[in-house]
This record gives C-alpha cells, structure tokens and sequence, in this order.
C-alpha cells in the first residue's frame, strides 16, 4: 500500500528531479527471533531531496536504513540506487551510526581517513589528508586531529565520525540519529552544517532522528513510521523556503508543522 | 573552587574536601615489598632457628644466601650451571616462538573461519582438557633425550592459551564496528587486519602471559623426566642428594628467567596496547 504524499499547502510539485533511491515492497523479518521488523516499504527519493523518517523506537529506522546502505540483505523487496540494485556496501553511499564507533588505536584523523585507506590505500589517505583536516576544522576539531578518540567527549566522537562519512564524498548520506549526543547548540550548528553541505554538493539525504523540530528544520519529506511491522504511515512534505535559518524555527508555521507531526505520531503511538 | 556558588560561604576556599587514605593504603610499593619480605624471612628464620622443621628440609635464610653467592658466582664466571640454564632458556624461546606460531595460526582459523570454529575447536578443547605433561614419555620417546623433545612439550602446554586467547580476541569486535567497516567497504582480509587483531590484542596478551607461564613449566618438567644438561636436570641432581640450599637458589634464579619472559610480554603489549591501560593490581601484567 503505497502511501500518498501530504501536502500541508499547495506549493509547485518540486520540479526537475529524478529518482535515486527506488524501494519498492521491502521488507525484513530477522530469521534470529522471527521479528517482522519491516513490513511493505515503498519509497522513492529524488536527487537533492532531503527525507528524514521519525517514529518510535523500535519501529524499524534503523533497520532500513542498514537494507539501503547495503549492509544487509532484505527479506523480500528490492532496493535501487541510481538505476542499479543495492546488493552490498557501495561507494556513493555514506553511512553515519546511531554510534560514533571510532577505532581507538587510531588519531582522530585516521579515523576520518579510514574509508579512503581501506578503499583507495594508505597513499590514497595521505593525500586526503588535507581534505580531512578541513572537514574536522568544519566542524570544530581542528585542535584534535592527532589525539586518540579516547580523549574525545561523546559529542566530539559523533562530529569526527560524521567527517568520516563525508571524507570521501558520497552523493547519498544515510544518517542514524547522528546528532543526539550533542548538546542543543551544537546541534543547531550541525544542522546547519549538514544543509549547507548538502546543498553545496547536491547530495541526497535521508535521516533518522527523533527530534521532530531537527527533522521539521532540515527535511524536504518527513516520513512516519509505524511499528510492529515496521511501516512507513505518513508522507509529509514541508515546504518552509531554502536556506533554513535558525529564526525559522521560532515562527508560527514552524511550530505548527512540528504540532502537527507530533499529533500525527500521537495518534499512532495511542490508536 | 572558583565557582559562583562559593560567594557565600568564607571557608578557606582551597580545600574543601580532601580523600583521605586509610594508613595501609599509604605505603608506597618498594616500602610495601621490602616490609613484607622482612616478615616472610623472619618467620623463615624463625622456624629454622627453633627446629620447627628439620635443616635438612628446610636450610635456614643464611644458608640459603651462601648459595645463592655460590650459584651467582658460578653463572657469573661461565661454569657449568651458566651452560645448564642456557639449555633451558634456549628451550623456553624456543617452545614459546613456535607456541605463538602454531597458537596464533590456530586461533585466527578457529576465530576467523566457520570451518574453524567447528571442526578444529572441539578438538582442541578436547586435547586442552587433558593433563598435558602425560605426553612427556611420548615427546621423549620421539624426540630422545635432547632439547628437541622439551621444548616440543614446552610448546605443547603454552600453544592452548594462544588459540584460546586469539579467538576470543578475533570475537570481541562489535557488532557497530562490524558494521563500519563493511560500510567502508572493507574485505574480509582488511577487517581481519585493521580491526580484529588489534582490537583483540588485549586478549591475546593475557593468553602470552598464560603461555609465558606454561612454556616455563612445561620446559622444567621436560627437563626433570627427560634429564639433559638444564637448569631443571640440575634442580633434580639437587634434589635427590637432599641439597635443599642449592634446590632453594636454583628456583630462584630459574624464576628470573621466567620473570624476564613475562616482562617482555607486558613490555610489548604496553607499546602495541597503548590505548588499553588495563586495570590490574600493581599495575604489572
Ligand atoms: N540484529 C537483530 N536481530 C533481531 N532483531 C533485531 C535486530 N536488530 C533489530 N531488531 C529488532 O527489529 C526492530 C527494529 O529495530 P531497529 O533497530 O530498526 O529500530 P529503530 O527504529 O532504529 O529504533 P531506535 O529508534 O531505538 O534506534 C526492533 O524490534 C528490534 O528488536
Ligand atoms: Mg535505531
């Protein structure tokens, strides 16, 4: 059951898009405790489109957003990426976990560099080296790129692993949760940083979160999920004007859009 | 503290609050150890000195130092016991090199391969599980009465812990950072590479240091059964000619070379597990 797209107002179709991702009947059940984790996904995304999907923990985010990055099979349903299948980890696909995961026997620039040396080697690396050091500057780690990540805060680890996903340029980010260790004006910052990024390399996004004003405040599409199975509900689209700035989010429309979504996933949580 | 709750309180603003430790807890280490060998050699005298135990079984401290003069001053002027406790730490290298070898071959395919996991893991706990020193007469019958057949029972005894150890570490990766490095990309050689064995690393040393202790007793029990020219032939010798001194100082000075073996191991696993300070008491192993 493919779910319509709701228009809060009457705006323009968004126009001169084609579609990246195509997913179409998806579904998992995990055949360890025969859990229906997803359950008759369909969802396109457009080039350049930001999507970001709330719902409640446990309805299956993160488990879809594993089946897009290829990193493991769906039980039925395909997943299509730029017109091929995904059938395992692809370079134009940039992850970021719900966990920093940083190896702690690596600098912080290694580990930013990580993907590039296991992919391209170590000479490879090296010569990204100055890329990376720009990324980490970015986000306000410059003064850490050679300390182990053991010295790093919980909310330092999310911002190099999020230089890590974007060292080597990916066209798709995947993002699990990846700002919800940080305090609230960094994490202003980082969504700032995200939008700019994203529409400085026309990159497609698609974000997990559970915060709905984050989601609201980056987000073309916000999708509901539902769990047990794992469904997508909700299609929604915000058509707040681009850039977003932080005052934005203090307006009325703003607010209201954030209400309604809230009552969107109450009704869901309470029927 | 410098802080805005302090405005209206007028204590002295230095020290608030100060840990105080228990007097025991105080004493440093090289006090510590020097007190408590005070005791231990007390007692010791203690017990010669009023017969609680015969000097034939027990030599009193005094004597025991005039050995170990004795020994010292012939391992340090080349004579036979140098030669016999080179025998026996070339034994141990040996056995501990080729343990490391066969232990880590062994524990990367049972903790890397299903194949592994499967068929050759159920028979070494099987072999693990018997008392390993039953084969001496076998090593000895097939290798003779040379250094070949100690350091094969040696390497035999420290190569379980290996095995056991390197699996164990190879296992110990997260499933998140599983997951990174199959995003990234990785193929199975490069996650072996870049993140099972240095992130199991501090698993495999803790089996080393169980080695290190092994290849020390398998070398000396090779050397009581299967005789030869070692420091364990000598402690035997000894022994059975009721020369309690000499058996009490040989000990020692064997348990340097043990020392020295374990030390290497946590030498290295400081450099190569630096980013892991574990937590043991006294800091040593
Ligand atoms: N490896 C697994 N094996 C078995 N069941 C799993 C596995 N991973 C997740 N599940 C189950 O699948 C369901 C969806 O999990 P998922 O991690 O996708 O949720 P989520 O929406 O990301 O939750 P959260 O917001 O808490 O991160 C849960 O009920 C979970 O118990
Ligand atoms: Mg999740």
């Amino acid at each position: 059951m493919p779910v319509e797209t709701r228009q809060l107002k009457s705006v323009p179709a968004a126009s001169q898009t084609r579609p990246v991702y195509q997913i179409a009947r998806l579904s998992k059940t995990y055949a360890r405790n025969q859990l229906v984790a997803l359950s008759d996904v369909h969802l396109t995304i457009n080039k350049g489109e930001f999507v970001s999907v709330v719902g409640s923990s446990g309805c299956g985010k993160s488990t879809l957003l594993k089946i897009m990055a290829g990193l493991m099979p769906p039980t039925t349903g395909r997943v299509v990426l730029e017109g091929e299948p995904v059938v395992g980890p692809r370079r134009d696909i940039g992850m970021m976990f719900q966990q920093a995961t940083l190896l702690p026997w690596k600098t912080t620039i290694e580990n930013i560099l990580l993907p590039i040396e296991m992919r391209d080697g170590r000479a490879a690396a090296r010569d990204a080296r100055d890329r990376a050091m720009d990324l980490l500057t970015l986000v306000g780690l410059g003064d850490f790129a050679n300390v182990y990540p053991g010295e790093l805060s919980g909310g330092m680890a999310q911002r190099a692993s999020i230089c890590r996903m974007l060292v080597s340029d990916p066209a798709m980010l995947l993002l699990d949760e990846p700002f919800s260790a940080l305090d609230e004006l960094t994490r202003d910052f980082m969504n700032m940083e995200l939008q700019r990024i994203c529409s400085e390399r026309h990159a497609t996004a698609f974000l997990v979160t559970h915060s709905l004003a984050e989601a609201v405040f980056l987000s073309d599409r916000i999708l509901v999920m539902k769990a047990r199975p794992g469904r997508i509900v909700e299609d929604i689209r915000i058509d707040l004007p681009r850039p977003r700035t932080l005052e934005m989010i203090n307006t009325p429309e703003f607010g209201e859009i954030v209400a309604h979504i809230r009552d969107l996933l109450g009704r869901e949580a309470y029927s | 503290m410098t802080d805005a709750t302090q405005q209206d309180t007028d204590t002295d603003a230095d020290t608030i609050w100060v840990e105080h430790e228990a007097l025991i807890d105080r004493i440093p280490r090289w006090v510590a150890m020097t007190l408590l060998f005070i005791v231990v050699v007390g007692i010791w005298d203690l017990a010669t000195r009023l017969e609680w135990v015969s000097r034939i079984i027990l030599p009193t401290p005094g004597e025991t130092l005039d050995d170990l003069i004795f020994v010292g001053r012939n391992l340090a002027s080349g004579g036979y016991m140098l030669e016999a406790l080179w025998t026996t730490t070339r034994t141990v290298f040996y056995a501990f090199a080729i343990a490391i070898g066969i232990g880590f071959s062994l524990g990367v395919l049972v903790g890397e391969t299903k194949f592994g996991e499967r068929a050759v893991m159920p028979y070494l706990v099987a072999i693990d599980t018997m008392p390993k020193v039953a084969f001496a007469p076998l090593f000895i019958a097939w290798l003779g009465f040379d250094i070949a057949s100690k350091v094969a029972l040696a390497a035999f005894i420290a190569t379980f812990p290996i095995v056991v150890a390197t699996a164990a570490g190879l296992y110990a990766a997260s499933e998140n950072e599983r997951m990174l490095f199959k995003s990234i990309g990785a193929t199975r050689m490069q996650t072996l590479v870049r993140l099972k064995l240095p992130n199991g690393l501090p698993y495999i040393f803790t089996g080393l240091k169980i080695a290190a202790v092994g290849v020390m007793a398998g070398a000396i029990t090779g050397e009581f059964l299967g005789g030869g020219s070692g420091f364990g032939a000598l402690i035997r010798q000894s022994a059975s000619q009721l020369d309690t001194p000499r058996v009490f100082s040989l000990i020692l000075y064997l348990s340097l070379l043990g020392l020295a073996l374990y030390f290497m191991v946590v030498f290295l696993q400081r450099r190569l597990v630096f980013w892991n300070k574990s937590q043991t008491p006294g800091g040593i192993g």
